[in-house]
């Protein structure tokens, strides 16, 4: 009895030992409803990325803790909760979300550990509400359709009417497109989310505003919901539709199986695209696709730069965890390998980066893809940075 | 006053309504006849959307897989009948939503398993995927005049199915005294279990009409299923006829809500107030709706007549 305690005993400190030697992460993406497809193509990406790493930052073996939010605020908190007080991770990462991540960043923040975001950039966070230890791997939800509106004014287009969900990225996209845009908006849609999913109503007012362009915001499952009814009521000629992060990888297999041409040549700004030229980009997208059998979508890139974020920072301090200040410092210097080029981050930990226009085509093998038509800006930064504390 | 947009936005209620009467139908069947709280019901209309789209690139033409669609989802509601449903009858309400609540959670994640997180966009035959012009200015998809058409037919036919046929009749026997009719030598099992493959086809139809638009998705069940419910309390639970007018009637509310609320909310505050107030009072709209016809009858508007 004695020796199988002793054996216990000394299994446990070898195991407390081992956990020593890693750093612990976790990753709250959706991994249930029909938005599950967005958090399984993170789940591929960041996988990837601990492949290519060989499973180690610097000395330490990397322990990643996935989690899932059920695309629910109130979900996501509950899990982050777990992952900071009873996995005791090191930092978190993930957020497709911004009212997921609005509703769990405190639970990260206030725990005095690191909050990396993957995708969702609502503005308070970018604001008033920036904090030292928060970073972002993906934009602010603002910025993205500001380029959308600069291209709409390239393009002379006079009038626009705007479709988007009601929540806090809708939001944030609808007021981002109205910054930039210099013409009349005709009327704002915003529809209940995520329930809804006939725009029936929403097009029918948009054909009734004579405007001359349609803006929508749709991600996820929403988004192929709304290119089939736009189809459908047949206004490619007469309402020319823009989009942000309505079309992409996710979607486009999905209307190629169903021969859904209409959507070949749509156009939509992005800060990420497959086909940017770097070593970085070049080896996720091949090895993403040789993997996976499909392209990696910009969720899935914001991913991989998230983990290779947080490999810079351990490596920087020598796997020394403790030394928050120096893992901020390398963190905020961007020195990182990211597969959208080299960025800049501002005062609120926000990338400064490159925005492109993104145009759906077929690839070499006929594949549905997008490839860059052009660059609106070389380096945006953020509106709300002037109201962040941080230096 | 634009009419032709408001024509238009009519008949975009008025197949919203019939979407929502097929799901109601079944719903108010089962829950009127049978006396069972059926939350899975959602989850069979999410059933025959995917069993359809996925037939529909076997096949290769979406009304022919709506076709052999429509009995398959008949056999997956006669299994949930036969292995779920059947041992809960006798229970109490609870156990019912307790029970179909965990057979939604077990058919959405096999769902998840089977078709996978992604969804699929359903293809319509090229005649299906255009619009008409009904008058100046008034393009209404086509495949969404033949929602309106099929609800329509599918109502007919309901009606008469329930008020003249022999079938009809013994359902309507067996919802006032089942132990008579069984007395009579009728077997009610079978019966009920007819009655629950109906049920099941009929919200399996509306998943499968719904799809070509919204594409078939996880989770689709679970948002239709709690206007469904909204739908037979305002119609009376176990009429057919309240559930049509009901669902219309929602269908219509909620349609020119979203369309004409900001317009009128803009009268009195500002524009930005009014983009933002307005989605969520008009998605409140059908919940004051009941809660009002609650009130003032709290059987709802057409309560069967044997209770």
């Amino acid at each position: 009895m004695k020796k199988l305690l002793g054996a216990a005993l000394a299994a446990t400190m070898l195991t407390s030992l081992a956990q020593a030697a890693e750093v612990k992460i976790g990753f709250v993406t959706t991994l249930t409803t029909g938005a599950a497809v967005i958090g399984k193509d993170q789940e591929k990406a960041v996988n990837l990325a601990i492949e290519h790493m060989g499973g180690k930052m610097g000395d330490l073996d990397i322990n990643l803790i996935f989690a899932d939010d059920g695309f629910k605020p109130e979900t996501g908190k509950q899990v982050t909760d777990k992952l900071v007080k009873q996995d005791n991770v090191d930092i978190v990462a993930g957020y497709i979300w911004s009212h997921v991540l609005l509703a769990s960043r405190k639970s990260v923040l206030d725990a005095g550990k690191f909050l990396i975001t993957a995708n969702a950039g609502p503005g308070p966070v970018a604001g008033k509400l920036c904090h030292e230890n928060f970073f972002s791997s993906s934009w602010q939800n603002d910025e993205t359709p500001m380029a959308m509106g600069e291209v709409l004014n390239q393009k002379g287009v006079k009038s626009i009417y705007i479709i988007a969900p009601n929540y806090a990225a809708g939001k944030g996209m609808v007021a981002g497109v109205k910054r930039t845009f210099k013409g009349e908006i005709m009327g704002t849609d915003m529809t209940t989310w995520p329930t809804q999913l006939d725009f029936s109503a929403e097009l029918a007012k948009a054909k009734a505003s004579g405007a001359e362009g349609l803006f929508v915001f749709y991600p996820g499952k929403a988004g192929g919901a709304f290119m089939k009814q736009y189809q459908q009521a047949g206004l490619k000629d007469s309402l020319p539709l823009y989009t942000t992060f309505t079309v992409d990888a996710l979607s486009l297999p999905k209307f190629q199986a169903a021969d859904f041409t209409d959507v070949l040549g749509s156009q939509f700004t992005q800060q990420w695209d497959p086909t940017i030229d770097n070593a970085q980009n070049k080896r996720f997208v091949a090895d993403f696709r040789a993997k996976h059998g499909s392209y990696p979508s910009f969720y899935a890139a914001q991913a991989y730069d998230s983990i290779f974020l947080i490999k810079s920072a351990v490596e920087a301090v020598g796997g020394d965890l403790t030394n928050m200040d120096g893992m901020r410092a390398a963190m905020k210097s961007a020195s990182y390998p990211s597969v959208r080029g080299e960025y800049t981050y501002g005062n609120n930990h926000m990338p400064i980066q490159a925005y492109y226009l993104r145009e759906v085509v077929k690839d070499s093998d006929g594949n549905w893809t997008t490839k860059i038509v052009q660059t609106v800006y070389d380096a945006h930064q953020d509106i709300y940075a002037k109201d962040c504390a941080l230096k | 006053m634009d009419y032709t947009l408001l024509f238009v936005q009519v008949l975009n209620g008025l197949q919203l309504g019939l979407l929502l009467f097929l799901v109601a139908s079944g719903l108010t069947l089962v829950f009127g006849i049978l006396d069972f709280v059926n939350l899975a019901h959602g989850s069979i209309y999410m059933i025959g959307a995917f069993i359809c789209a996925s037939l529909t690139f076997v096949l290769g033409n979406f009304l022919w897989a709506v076709l052999v669609a429509l009995p398959l989802t008949g056999l997956v509601g006669y299994a949930v009948e036969l292995l779920v449903a059947r041992r809960l009858y006798d229970k109490d309400h609870l156990d019912h939503v307790l029970g179909t609540f965990g057979l939604l959670l077990v058919l959405d994640t096999l769902a998840h398993m089977i078709w996978g997180p992604a969804g699929i966009t359903v293809p319509l035959p090229a005649w299906l995927d255009g619009q008409i012009e009904l008058f100046e200015g008034a393009n209404i998809p086509v495949f969404r005049l033949l929602i309106i058409g099929t609800g329509l037919a599918v109502a007919a036919g309901l009606f008469w199915l329930v008020n003249y046929t022999r079938l009809g009749m013994l359902i309507r026997a067996g919802a006032s005294n089942r132990t008579m009719v069984s007395a009579l030598g009728i077997d009610i099992q079978t019966l009920f279990a007819l009655v629950f493959a109906l049920g099941a086809m009929l919200a399996g139809l509306a998943g499968m009409l719904i799809s070509p638009i919204t594409g078939a998705t996880i989770g689709m069940g679970g948002q239709i299923i709690i206007t469904a419910f909204v739908v037979i309390i305002i119609g009376g639970i176990g009429s057919m006829k309240g559930a049509f007018i009901a669902a219309v009637l929602i269908g219509l509310i909620d349609t020119l809500g979203r369309s004409f609320l900001d317009s009128l909310f803009e009268l009195v505050m500002s524009e930005n107030a009014a983009e933002t107030a307005a989605p969520a009072v008009s998605a409140m709209m059908i919940y004051i709706l009941m809660a009002i016809i609650l009130a003032v009858k709290p059987q709802g508007l057409f309560p069967p007549k044997v209770r």
